[in-house]
């Protein structure tokens, strides 16, 4: 099989612009970060999300706390033959009930992941509401679920991979797709936890 | 009827004959052993390349019939013997009802008549009932054809019985055959005390509980004078006690397995319960004993203690399943392949210890090729490849922990009186 | 992170990756066992059979909790060994229990290596939940999981098992896993109790408890049983209690931050006198809390298990 070609679609100035769009598309939808969480989902959530609150606060002057998701507890495909990752804790270091919530994560695809992400966020309290910010969406939703805030809007064959790489986790921030040699090249499978980047 | 047996190695231990020789045997016995010997109408049976034995005896076997005929018969467990060489089974008295009396001895004789392919030698009981109370009426039974006395199964609990029971044995010179456990030591116990019952939690059934009977009994067989046979020997240190005994006099012979002489303890891992006789596989330091007293002439025979559970039985719990796996059908292949070609006894030691060793503890006039003797012949062929298949076992059981062993050296032939009750050339 | 088997028949057959992830995993449980709402959703449809043939209540409880945490519905099989003999084996009683098609077979069994028997006869992952003196292999996970939540590392880690390590199934798998992860374990107890060839395991044997306790990181005390004493093990419970008790005195030769551990249940001045069992050494209880999280560890873990790898 041929090495697959790989096109980069965002560097890391844009990564940077587009977040910085994000969170000022956050407070203008919010009015005010006043009681506002970003909850990032591992693992590239998790990086995007700090550096959420870091924009987040600049603008709206007071520090926007950060918790962490672990949704493997969530999954619809325990016990499916995919390869059990490394499950790591849920750390939430606020009251989740009456709060509202950003959830960020790094590509929306199929919508599993958010729908797992709203399972586990809901068995922690009960929200006021609960928005979603993504870097990248690349389509091919199998739930219905759409995105508050995206980064990026990126058309793609299901066939071809997202890789988001991130400075905190792959050190480089970018984001490339993967585009199979062979026409008949096997969907793309979820894979989370590989070491060069989530692709997705 | 004559029937000549060509080109064959004919190999007697008990008469001194290792030599390529014709053995024409006529109406049941064997006639002349020459070099040459014109076919003269007989049938000839080409048997270059093989070993021509006298009969192999297994000493220790449990036909289960009357009672248990679900485990086996006389009819299938002397097939079995048959296809796994030999030419005489004694069988052991714990049936149902046991054989503790003639009618009992005579009835087995008698359906043997009717349905055996090998010569069946009755043990009975040393005990009425078995109980280890009272004595049985040994010369009922000797006179009804009995060779020797156990309560097999179960060990002659107490001293006093067991001095009694050779003392009145003396009457016939036939021997006391003891399975060798102090019950109380046992405790329970189904696998070998040691490190792998350490390692899986099983109850551990210690060796010196062997020792301690073995010891009594040779001190008992020294006061009475009476003969001693110690069934299934499975530890070093009751090898070394029949070994002195043995040198200070004292009337006393012993048998050992072919699993205790193959097989360690290590075998139970992953609690096999065709791994889980009694007496219990030993470590490799008591096997290597036991083939020490192989080599030196204080094991006397080896027998197998075919002892055949029905699979049901035996697919149980570990410690609930049954003692006893089946070994009439793998005996010979075992010993030759781990025994001969292992290089612990030469193929004329091996013989001994399934003929005249036997024969001579049962006093049976068997386990010898000379002319007039009853021609009951085991052929062997000791570098043919078999693989142990229980499915093929001409025994109704196949309780065995050999399943699937590439083995060198194979019985392929037996005569019963000058008869084929197994042909697998 | 995969276990080789999709049974966990015994920590003989763990290798130390896996023990670490299982512990790990862990972790993830014990947080969700902190949380206002102590349940995922993560087996959902998922069928443990919980299949006791000996008594117990506070295993079979946490395998239950664990259980209905992981959204997993559980059927309690439970039957008395004596009845199990008379009636049908446990061949057959493996059969019925197959055919309810359950995913897990969590079993505990006073005979050695039913477990064993039960996986060989089965498509489900089976759990070993202690089977006679062999082996209990959850208990080990959360003993290790508790020693290391309380900050010990295994490496040089010096462990005291006192008590009567011959019927213990908990000292059997302590043993293996502790030595396994690079402990230094000490087994202690009569010389009537201790098996032979136990230092084969990896482990040193001693008949004296000072010996085994001066020093020590943790001391495990075992449940010391009356029908025992009945059996001849010892005389009395007295005497036993007067050479193996842990008292507070004996307590002093261990580590000054030494942990006390009990698989429980205790029996208050015999083998543990009750000021310890209460005092500031003791984990008895944390080891009945974490042992809800290891077993929603393993039943994650297996859940994956390695018989359904290929399916992707």
């Amino acid at each position: 099989m041929p090495a697959p070609e790989r096109v980069r679609v965002m560097d890391a100035a844009e990564i940077d612009r587009a977040l910085t769009r994000i969170a000022h598309e956050i407070v203008e939808r919010n009015k005010s970060i006043e009681g506002l969480r970003l909850v990032g989902i591992r693992n590239r959530g998790v990086p995007l999300a700090q550096r959420l609150a870091g924009k987040l606060a600049g603008i709206g002057g007071c520090p926007v706390p950060v918790g962490v998701l672990d949704i493997n507890l969530y999954r619809d495909d325990v016990g499916q033959g995919t390869d059990r990752p490394v499950l790591r804790r849920t750390e939430i270091p606020f009251d989740v009930e009456g709060a509202g919530i950003v959830l960020v994560d790094d590509v929306l695809y199929t919508g599993r992941t958010i729908r797992a992400a709203l399972a586990g966020l809901v068995d922690l309290g009960r929200p006021r509401h609960i928005q979603l910010a993504v870097l990248v969406d690349r389509g091919h939703r199998e739930l219905p679920i759409r995105a508050d805030f995206v980064g990026k809007n990126l058309p793609t064959a299901r066939a071809e991979q997202v890789e988001v790489r991130l400075q905190e986790t792959d050190g480089a921030d970018e984001v490339v797709i993967v585009k199979p040699r062979e026409a008949k090249a096997a969907p793309a499978r979820k894979r989370t936890g590989k070491p060069r980047g989530r692709r997705r | 009827m004559r029937l000549l047996l060509r080109n064959g190695r004919v190999l007697d231990p008990a008469s001194g004959v290792d030599d390529t020789l014709d053995v024409l045997i006529e109406d049941g016995r064997i006639a002349r052993l020459e070099a040459k010997i014109p076919a003269r109408g007989a049938e000839v049976a080409d048997l270059a390349g093989l070993v021509v034995c006298p009969g192999f005896l297994d000493m220790h076997v449990h036909l289960r019939e009357p009672g248990q005929e679900w485990k086996e018969t006389i009819a299938t467990g002397t097939r079995a013997a048959a296809a796994g060489g030999f030419t005489g089974v004694a069988c052991m008295p714990n049936t149902v009802p046991v054989n503790d009396s003639r009618s009992v001895t005579e009835s087995i004789l008698r359906t043997a008549a009717r349905d055996a392919v090998v010569a069946v030698y009755p043990v009975g009981c040393v005990s009425k009932g078995q109980a280890g109370e009272e004595l049985a009426e040994m010369a009922d039974m000797f006179e009804a054809g009995a060779r020797a006395f156990s309560d097999d199964g179960q060990p002659v609990a107490s001293g006093l019985l067991l001095r009694k029971a050779l003392e009145y044995s003396r009457l016939f010179d036939v021997p006391i055959l003891d399975h060798c456990e102090d019950s109380g030591l046992v405790a329970g116990g189904v696998v070998h005390e040691g490190d792998v019952s350490t390692r899986m939690g099983l109850r551990g059934w210690p060796g010196v509980a062997e020792d301690v009977v073995v010891q009594r009994d040779v001190l008992l067989a020294e006061y009475t004078a009476g003969r001693l046979h110690v069934a299934h020997l499975s530890t070093g240190r009751s090898a070394d006690i029949v070994r002195r005994a043995k040198k200070a006099g004292i009337r006393v012979t012993c048998e050992a397995t072919p699993h205790h002489l193959a097989l360690t303890d290590e075998a139970v891992s992953g609690f096999d319960t065709n791994a889980k006789m009694n007496p219990p596989l030993r470590p490799e330091s008591d096997r290597r004993a036991l083939l020490k007293a192989l080599q030196d002439g204080t094991v006397d025979a080896i027998a197998t203690d075919h002892a055949p559970h029905h699979a049901d039985e035996k697919n149980v719990e570990f410690s609930r399943a049954p003692f006893g796996i089946v070994g009439l059908e793998t005996a010979v292949s075992v010993c030759l392949d781990r025994l001969v070609h292992g290089g612990t006894i030469g193929l004329p030691r091996l013989v001994e210890l399934f003929t005249s060793g036997p024969a001579r503890i049962l006093g049976l006039a068997k386990g010898t090729l000379a002319p007039g003797a009853d021609a009951d012949v085991t052929v062997l062929d000791p570098n043919r490849r078999v693989t142990v298949d229980p499915a093929r076992f001409r025994s109704k059981s196949a309780n065995t922990p050999f399943a699937g062993w590439s083995l060198r050296g194979a019985p392929v032939m037996t005569l019963v009186a000058g008869r084929i009750v197994h042909d697998g050339r | 992170m995969k276990l080789r088997s999709p049974h966990l028949l015994g920590i003989e057959f763990l290798e130390p990756e896996e023990i670490t992830a299982i512990l790990d995993a862990a972790e993830t449980f014990a947080e969700i066992s902190t949380r206002e709402i102590k349940k995922v959703p993560t087996l959902r449809g998922k069928t443990v059979v919980n299949f006791f043939v000996e008594p117990s209540t506070r295993t079979r409880s946490s395998f239950e909790l664990a259980e209905k945490r992981l959204s997993a519905d559980s059927l309690n099989f439970s039957t008395s060994t004596s009845s199990l003999v008379k009636g049908e084996t446990l061949l057959d009683t493996a059969r019925n229990l197959e055919a309810m098609a359950p995913d897990f077979i969590v079993i505990r069994h006073s005979e050695p290596g039913a477990p064993h028997f039960l996986a060989r006869h089965c498509r489900s992952s089976v759990i070993n939940a202690g089977d006679g003196a062999h082996e209990h292999p959850t208990q080990a996970l959360l003993d290790a999981f508790t020693m290391r939540r309380r900050g010990r590392r295994f490496p040089g880690l010096r462990v005291a098992i006192v008590g009567d390590i011959l019927h213990s199934r908990v000292a059997r798998s302590n043993v293996l896993l502790l030595t396994r992860m690079g402990a230094d374990v000490t087994v202690c107890g009569p010389p009537t109790l201790l098996p032979r060839g136990i230092e084969r395991l990896g482990c040193r044997a001693t008949h004296r408890m000072e010996e085994a306790i001066e020093g020590a990181d943790v001391v495990m005390m075992l449940r010391v049983q009356l029908e025992r004493m009945r059996a001849g093990f010892f005389p009395t419970l007295r005497e036993y209690a007067r050479l193996f008790g842990l008292d507070g005195a004996r307590l002093r030769l261990a580590a000054p931050d030494a942990l006390v551990m009990h698989p429980g249940p205790i029996n208050r001045g015999v083998e543990i006198m009750g000021d310890v069992a209460d005092g500031a050494a003791s984990v008895i209880l944390e080891q009945v809390t974490n042992g809800v999280a290891v077993r929603m560890a393993v039943l994650y873990l297996l859940a994956g298990g390695a018989e359904r790898e290929t399916a992707a």
